[in-house]
């Protein structure tokens, strides 16, 4: 503990267990309903690009307008249902109070200062720098944002206060796609450092047997 | 490219373009099985560990019955009393984009001495409809968003007449589940009775305040704010009340029925 920057307090008493089944089953639900979610959406907006390119057909999924609507329409499902699980467990068990937060711009940059010299402990990993702590709390933000722009798109006369909200359907057209954007921006990172630290990624397969604490759920 | 140009003439490009966009769904159509194949592969996405990666036919089917589902999930979600957002005239998009399966050239002629519009199903009153008994109706207009499935939308001013009315006048079972479109340009579809009664679903019958012009569907099209381009039929002839389901043009092919906005 004696690592952890001073703008982190220390944890009183630690769940259950830092990488709880649920955690990793929704984690890797969420991923793979991500995947589909994005990869439909390149083919879809390959119908009509809102800006000036398109996306190489290679790398999308659906193999037409129709097919990627399909697949985009059934993978959003996954999507809601899933982050709605995960968001309920990790806000009732009070998980996500202790592990998002405080977080801050100073400790933001302080971790991100102490990461690029090399300075930044991952000795624990039921603890979360403040990095990982925006970027966790920024993609929850922006996946919220994606589905509630995408009900827009989807039903614009059904949700019209959100249409409202979201500044009208073309509005809401820009407002997916940059939040499509930034969750691939997101996901890169994260695969980056996923592959700096691996012992990360088996925490999250098989749960985090470090802890020594028993896993629960 | 969405937003063709209805006076482009007959220039090459235009064809080439149009010609594309007719056959693409089908060229598509062939390579979409391996394709499903490879991107699954290639996602590394084990969604079908345990089955036949080759055995698509499931993935399709699974798809289509989510699909079904959303129709369910639109038809309960589909509130009546909620109404398209409506524009005033400075906003209309010009030129209103030509789109159908076909080039704007080809869309079909229909002459209006010989046009009867045919009303068939469960319905009182199965007479034939002229355009003029049409005209002669109450009319109303509107200027609203017509969105297309593949993302774009363009505002349009449509008049004629209200759907419900023309529904309540013909004697139609209003409990029945669907309305169908037969068209002249081989088109058809069909829809929720709940949508074909809604306040904003119009048989409309002018554009922009002159005589719907042949490209945007003469003699008539209908015009439901409500729903996606691809539910609003042109050129229509004949409309048939039912409680058998019967697709649609692009419904069949895949693209979804309720298709509702
Ligand atoms: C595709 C979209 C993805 C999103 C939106 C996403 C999001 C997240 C989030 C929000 C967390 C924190 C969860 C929590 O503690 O409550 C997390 C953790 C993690 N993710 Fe992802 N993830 C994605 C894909 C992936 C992929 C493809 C991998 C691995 C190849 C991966 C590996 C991990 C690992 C190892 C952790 C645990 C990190 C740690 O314990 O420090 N993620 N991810």
């Amino acid at each position: 503990m004696s690592a952890l920057p001073a703008s982190t307090s220390v944890i009183p008493h630690r769940p259950a267990a830092s990488h709880p089944r649920w955690l990793r089953l929704t984690h890797w639900l969420n991923a793979l309903a991500v995947l589909v979610m994005v990869t439909s959406g390149w083919r879809i907006y390959n119908a009509s690009p809102l800006y000036d390119f398109s996306f190489p057909s290679s790398i999308t999924l659906g193999g037409w307008l129709g097919g990627a609507l399909q697949w985009h329409f059934a993978a959003m499902w996954l999507l809601v249902f899933n982050g709605l699980i995960y968001l309920t467990f990790n806000i009732a068990s009070g998980r996500l109070w202790q592990r998002f937060f405080p977080v801050g711009p100073k400790g933001v940059l302080h971790d991100l200062w102490a990461a690029l010299r090399g300075r930044l402990s991952h000795a624990d990993l039921a603890h979360y720098n403040q990095v990982q702590r925006a970027a966790y709390l920024f993609v929850m933000v922006d996946i919220i944002l994606l589905v509630a722009s995408g009900l827009v798109l989807w039903k614009s006369v059904q949700f019209g206060l959100l249409r409202e909200l979201l500044g009208g359907y073309e509005t809401a057209r820009h407002v997916h796609f940059i939040c499509m954007a930034l969750l691939v921006a997101f996901v890169a990172v994260h695969l980056v450092m996923v592959a700096l630290v691996p012992r990360t990624l088996r925490a999250m397969v098989l749960g985090n047997k470090d802890s020594g604490n028993k896993e629960s759920v | 490219m969405k937003t063709r140009d209805k006076s482009t003439g007959l220039d090459e490009p235009t064809i080439l373009l149009e010609a594309r966009k007719l056959i693409a769904p089908r060229i598509e159509d062939r390579s979409r099985r391996d394709f499903l194949l490879r991107s699954l592969t290639l996602g590394g996405v084990a969604m079908l560990s345990g089955c036949s990666l080759s055995d698509n036919e499931s993935v399709d089917t699974a798809l289509s019955a989510i699909s079904r589902f959303n129709d369910r999930v639109q038809g309960w979600l589909f509130n009546p009393n909620a109404m398209a957002p409506t524009y005033p005239q400075s906003m209309i998009t010009r030129p209103f984009p030509f789109n159908a399966f076909y080039s704007e050239d080809e869309a079909p002629t229909v002459e209006e001495e010989s046009y009867r519009l045919e009303v068939t199903g469960l319905v009182a009153d199965k007479r034939s409809w002229r355009l003029d008994e049409l005209r002669a109706m109450a009319q109303t207009e509107q200027i609203t968003r017509h969105i297309c499935v593949e993302g774009w939308s363009a505002i349009g001013r449509w008049g004629g007449v209200r759907f419900s009315d023309f529904l309540r006048r013909v004697g139609a079972d209003t409990d029945a589940k669907y309305v169908g479109f037969k068209c002249a340009d081989d088109y058809y579809t069909s829809i929720d009775m709940a949508t074909a009664l809604h306040a904003q679903t119009l048989l409309a019958l002018t554009y922009d305040g002159a005589t719907l012009p042949r490209q945007y569907g003469f003699p008539m099209k209908l015009r439901m704010p409500t729903k996606l381009g691809y539910k609003n039929p042109k050129h229509i002839q004949a409309i048939f009340v039912s409680n058998t389901y019967s697709g649609g043009y692009w419904e069949d092919q895949g693209y979804n029925w309720f298709g509702g906005s």
